[in-house]
């Protein structure tokens, strides 16, 4: 039950194209992260909001094969 | 509304601040759910504590409920707020704080 930082990468961009993301591997285990995504769809919205979008991007992996995703959302100016 | 959904529709309504978390305040069984115990803790908010791990269609209706996949999950006043890492980002930015405040949730200490 573990993901590459990769494919949560290339998961998140396929969901959210102009999104630059940031992965970090935090226990070396390859299945606790931290992930920060920049992208100019996050503004306007809420915190929660963006983050549904992200957890909507990795189509259902999140609280599954993927365990821990710390995730910080930053809304990119354009 | 399923009967999970119904009582959590009501722990979130009859309570001002909840938290469904793996565990409970006493003794966290997960590092996230304990994060924001302890941020609720040094806040000195009074908060219920639900544990998931107890009912399984509280831990999966949880997730349907607020459409968020993980645990655990704070509500303030019936809202959503977030999860462990929006918790830990408003508690840092003292926006927490502002909400409790805005929601008139008394916190035993101003920190």
């Amino acid at each position: 039950m573990a993901m590459d930082a990769r494919d949560i990468e290339r998961l998140i961009k396929e969901g959210i194209p102009d999104a630059r993301v940031e992965i970090r591997d935090l226990a070396g285990d390859g299945d606790h992260y931290a992930a920060t995504v920049t992208s100019a769809t996050f503004k306007g919205k809420s915190r929660v909001q963006q983050h549904q979008m992200v957890y909507s991007a990795l189509q259902g992996r999140m609280g599954g094969a993927l365990h821990a995703l710390a995730l910080t959302t930053v809304a990119a100016e354009n | 509304m399923t009967d999970a959904n119904q009582a959590i529709d009501n722990e979130v309504k009859s309570n001002d601040v909840v938290l469904f978390m793996k565990g409970t305040p006493q003794f966290p069984m997960c590092g996230f759910s304990s994060q924001v115990v302890q941020i609720l803790d040094y806040l000195g908010v009074p908060y219920k504590g639900i544990n998931v791990l107890e009912d399984e269609s509280i831990r999966q209706g949880v997730k349907d409920y607020s459409n968020w996949p993980t645990v655990p999950q704070l509500y303030v006043k019936g809202e959503f707020v977030g999860g462990c890492d929006i918790a830990r980002e408003m508690f840092q930015a003292g926006e927490l704080q502002q909400l409790l405040a805005d929601k008139g949730i008394a916190a035993k200490q101003s920190a």
